[in-house]
């Protein structure tokens, strides 16, 4: 396990090269935006591992409710951490293409706005998380996930009432899509995925080992063994 | 059953008793949303013709501010002379203290509501255009929708260091939908262009998802130490 990190690791390297090289030259020009499209290639793909990411929180915070297993408190901590930084992606990138092809930096419209509510609901999860005593923090976390995941359907819905200015999603949404810029954008997706599950990997290690560390060091204050 | 109505009823009385002879919460909350009355009124021209546009988003985002005051001091009585632990411990179950703290807060701040709205319409000269009756379950929904989350999160940020900013930082991203609810459908109604009955079944859906989520899960963060 600790071996297959580093090989992971080179082939995300090697995947995300691979992923710019094709994003920025061989995928084709968009005939009407030109080369401000490419942003595409990171936005869309920041979305989904978001998104992804999100969902991955919200089962691992059910299952420490039903299991109490401190491993799924720990992915259910990490997904959140490493979704709010993909999040902030996506709402970064989609102003800096809006701008040039929109004629302003944001708008109200349903996905703009159901992402930028679902960034605020887990920043809160994550100021609660900083807020609260360690003991209790994993329960009251999963309970805000739970009540975040329930959110975000009714937050759609509302939004969904007004006209939407976003493009429609490429895939299963009836919008047509050159297939060569289907294929740059799923390599993409595919280098990013696996950026975010480095990471994910990473931080998991990081945070099992501080919480060894935090109970050798509380047991060893019981025992009053000196430092 | 009966033993759920009847914790549900002695804590409910109890507390409601308490708040009639201080006064605390109820007097601070209308206060309060009197100053954001009347703050606005500063920030935006009350006699202007767009006044009916956005007197929706104004008397509910002073209500939300208003809650919030009295859902801070929901659980504080029950922390001195460990009162919530002693529940804690007894068999009575948890959701009958639930319920009986959001009741609680919700005839507050249902109070608080009915003596305000006056002032508003007086404030900002508003005549109610559409069918006037549908403000009531646009109230009474919206009224639970922010009380029913907001005394679930107050319970989870006494768990929390610097508590009275915890609960606003978890009510707001999450009241969302509700407050978006409540504005537009206050706006339909008083301004008398199209029909709230989307708006107040989003509202209703709201209620019922969350108010299931709460009953659910508050034994959970009642028992979390």
């Amino acid at each position: 396990m600790k071996r297959s990190f580093p090989i992971f690791a080179v082939i995300t390297a090697i995947l995300l090269a691979y992923a710019f090289y094709e994003a920025i030259w061989v995928a084709p020009m968009e005939r009407t935006m030109g080369d401000v499209q490419r942003i595409f290639y990171y936005h869309v793909p920041s979305a989904w591992t978001a998104f992804l990411l999100f969902f991955v929180n919200l089962v691992a915070s059910v299952i420490y409710l039903v299991r109490r297993n401190p491993r799924a408190d720990a992915v259910a901590l990490v997904s959140a951490e490493v979704g709010v930084v993909f999040c902030t992606i996506v709402l970064v990138t989609g102003p800096i293409w809006a701008r040039p092809v929109w004629g302003i930096w944001w708008t109200w419209d349903i996905r703009l706005t159901t992402t930028l509510v679902l960034w605020l609901i887990y920043v809160s999860y994550l100021v609660l998380r900083r807020f609260s005593d360690s003991s209790q923090t994993p329960k009251l976390a999963a309970v805000l996930a739970i009540f975040g995941a329930l959110d975000v359907p009714l937050v759609y819905f509302s939004i969904w009432f007004f006209r939407t200015q976003h493009p429609q999603p490429v895939i299963g949404g009836g919008g047509s899509i050159d297939q060569r810029m289907l294929h740059v954008l799923l390599i993409n997706w595919l280098a990013f995925s696996c950026l975010a599950l480095a990471i994910c990997w990473a931080r998991y290690r990081l945070e099992l080992l501080q919480r060894e560390v935090e109970e050798v060091e509380s047991l060893e204050s019981l025992r009053g063994v000196p430092q | 059953m009966s033993s759920i109505s009847s914790i549900t009823w002695a804590t409910l009385t109890k507390d409601i008793r308490l708040e009639w002879r201080s006064k605390d919460a109820l007097n601070s909350m209308l206060f309060f949303s009197l100053l954001v009355v009347v703050i606005f009124s500063f920030s935006f021209d009350p006699n202007a013709e767009e006044s009916r546009e956005i007197a929706g988003g104004l008397i509910w985002v002073a209500f939300l501010f208003a809650a919030v005051v009295a859902l801070n001091q929901t659980w504080a009585r029950e922390l001195r002379n460990q009162v919530l632990d002693a529940y804690r411990v007894s068999p009575a179950p948890a959701t009958a203290l639930f319920v009986a703290k959001a009741l609680g807060n919700f005839i507050l701040v249902s109070v608080l509501e009915a003596l305000m709205a006056p002032l508003f319409m007086i404030f900002y000269n508003l005549r109610v255009l559409g069918p006037a009756w549908q403000l009531i379950p646009v109230a009474i929904l919206g009224t639970w929708a922010l009380v029913v989350n907001g005394t679930f999160f107050a319970a989870m940020s006494l768990r929390t260091r610097s508590r009275e900013i915890m609960l606003p930082l978890l009510l707001f991203p999450i009241s969302i939908p509700a407050v978006q609810s409540m504005v537009e459908a206050t706006r339909i109604i008083l301004s008398g262009d199209g029909a709230a009955r989307f708006w107040i079944v989003l509202l209703l859906t709201y209620d019922v998802v969350f108010t299931t989520a709460c009953l659910a899960l508050f034994e959970t963060v009642l028992q979390a130490e």
